[in-house]
């Protein structure tokens, strides 16, 4: 059998992966997305391997609503890269730089 | 589950099934000015608002197997959350029918947001705050995006959403983690776990996550970055929204994650919140000097007051919860003021008014809302007799009652510096003389409810103690 251990870690190294995306990223808003959502994951990996090695069903009830919420989350994500598009013509990150200060 | 969890639950409910409605009339209707939608918006908030002062006991209720918890906190705030939203949408009617703007669905969305306030204040459960803080942050995401042919308004709300999705994925990993040591997301039963089994340094790793997370939703130093530019990229409407009643949300959900669930690691949390207080404070005073543009600096200033807010929140007694409560209130009050002049000001065009040099000789061009333009700026300082000044005493009161003495010395000396920008407005209204005299003026019902604001922060000066022991009483049960 698997120590829960192993899942821990995967959980924090795909959280820590999707961080660093974030900020290292300057490239592509969508990257961002995916990264957000990469971070969503890792916390599935978490409530999934809780909830086995606890025997209780509570942290996989947990991640259908969290899976719930990211699909809107990305609907609205994507919503929004579309109207900054049509503003811009461009989804780099570095050009998202209208207000400093 | 029976029919008394319904009840506990029926402003909620109610608030549903209205936004229901106005998303309807919104379709139906023909109307440029959505006047039907806004009307029906601002009933949906008086009829909750009233379900919520007389539906139900006043005493604990425990709701739906430990989800939902309705006590004298929860009622409190959401009727202070319902009051902002509706003065809310007074002020903004106005700048987004000068602005063609107007759409049903930023009354849907701010009821949506209203709504997700009102879970989260409530939630007795893990899950209920994070569907309580998404129902709101997505909601938000969306009204700041509704300008959509501005390109700061779609990049502010690129930024939010990130950071946004950022703080809610750090603040999912601090719940999967207290949900692996304690076996459960009921508040109140990893609360007792925790006391019990103490947590040990795990119980310690999820809670700088669930920190990081609120920290994130006040716009605490250092998760602040989305502040500034959401406030200034926004619509003003937006703005003032996103000011006002969400701010008094965040400050329920420190209270439900922190005091009420966290309580046994509370040395621990004292501590990072100082840290946070400190940084806060400094940084929003210190930067906000340098703006010129009224809706950075107002962002700046906001957090600096989430600095204050939290000084109160880690003193850690009923006084300090209470200080905190008192002082979340009357900053929602004086922003939703000071973001009301910025939109009187803008006046009838599609121009904005969100240069601090745009405030010139208004003293001239409107003595009275420069008056009370004057008063939220005072107040907003700090100064005596103003609410803000109450706001400041109650909770530096009660850090120095915990022996921070230093943390209280601090605190004075910089509200001190930060004094200088909000009195640089002042200047400029009353010393300066005006760009043109085009009169300032707006409907009826702004201008009455934009003096009654000014005239409540005056009151509340005179008088805290009335909504003093209404927090006290809040938080006592």
């Amino acid at each position: 059998m698997i120590p829960l251990s192993n899942y821990l870690v995967l959980g924090a190294v795909l959280f820590c992966l999707s961080v660093a995306g974030m900020f290292i990223n300057r490239k592509n808003v969508i990257v961002l997305l995916m990264c957000v959502e990469l971070m969503l994951l890792a916390v599935n990996t978490n409530f999934i391997a809780f909830s086995h090695y606890l025997g209780d069903l509570t942290g996989q009830v947990f991640v259908f609503f969290i899976l719930t919420v990211a699909a809107a989350e990305s609907a609205i994500g994507l919503a929004i890269l579309v109207v900054v598009f049509r503003n811009r013509r461009t989804i780099n990150v570095a050009d998202l730089n209208a207000m400093k200060g | 589950m029976n029919m008394t969890d319904y009840i506990g639950a029926l402003p909620e409910i109610l608030l549903l099934a209205l936004l229901c409605a106005v998303l309807l009339v919104g379709v139906f209707s023909a109307d440029e000015d959505r006047n039907a939608a806004y009307w029906l918006a601002q009933f949906a908030l008086l009829a909750v608002f009233a379900a919520n002062t007389y539906i139900g006991a006043r005493t604990r209720l425990v709701l739906f197997e430990g989800m939902y918890v309705r006590d004298s906190m929860a009622i409190v705030l959401k009727n202070f959350i319902l009051a902002f939203a509706i003065i809310g949408l007074v002020y903004a009617r106005d700048y987004l029918r000068a602005r063609r703007i107007v759409s049903a669905e930023f009354y849907v969305l701010t009821l949506m947001a209203v709504l997700g306030m009102m879970v989260l204040v409530s939630a007795g459960s893990l899950l209920t705050v994070y569907l309580g803080l998404e129902l709101l942050s997505l909601s938000l995401y969306a009204m700041v995006a509704m300008h959509r042919d501005s390109a700061m308004a779609s990049e502010a709300a690129m930024k939010y959403f990130v950071m946004g999705a950022l703080a809610s994925g750090l603040l999912l990993y601090g719940i999967s983690m207290l949900y692996g040591i304690t076996g459960s997301i009921d508040i109140s039963v990893v609360r007792n776990a925790l006391a019990d089994g103490g947590g040990g340094p795990i119980a310690t790793y999820a809670l700088v996550f669930i920190v990081a997370g609120v920290g994130f939703k006040l716009g605490a130093v250092p998760f602040h970055m989305w502040l500034p530019d959401v406030y200034e990229g926004a619509p003003t409407a937006v703005t003032t929204f996103i000011a006002t009643a969400p701010k008094i949300a965040a400050f329920a959900m420190a209270m439900r994650l922190l005091v009420d669930g966290l309580q046994p690691l509370s040395s621990d949390w004292q501590l990072m919140l100082t840290w946070l207080a400190v940084g806060s404070m400094l940084l929003g005073n210190v930067v906000a000097i340098v703006q010129s543009n009224i809706k950075r600096m107002l962002a700046y200033s906001t957090i600096a007051h989430m600095g204050f807010l939290l000084l109160g929140v880690l003193s850690g007694n009923t006084g300090g919860y209470a200080g905190a409560m008192f002082y979340a209130i009357v900053y929602a009050l004086m922003t939703l003021g000071a973001f009301g002049v910025v939109m009187l000001v803008a006046g009838e065009g599609s121009a904005e008014a969100d240069r601090i040099q745009d405030f010139r000789g208004l003293a001239q061009r409107s003595p009275w809302f420069a008056l009370v333009m004057l008063i939220l700026m005072f107040s907003l300082a700090g100064v005596p007799p103003f609410a803000g000044f109450w706001a400041k005493w109650f909770v530096i009161k009660e850090v120095i009652a915990t022996g921070h003495v230093w943390l209280a010395g601090l605190a004075v000396l910089i509200s001190v510096i930060g004094a200088y920008y909000y009195l640089q407005v002042v200047r400029m209204m009353y010393f300066e003389q005006p760009e043109h005299m085009e009169e300032v003026h707006a409907s009826g019902d702004t201008e009455i409810a934009l003096s009654a604001n000014g005239v409540a922060v005056l009151l509340l000066g005179v008088t805290p103690g009335v909504l003093m022991a209404v927090c006290i009483a809040a938080m006592r049960g």
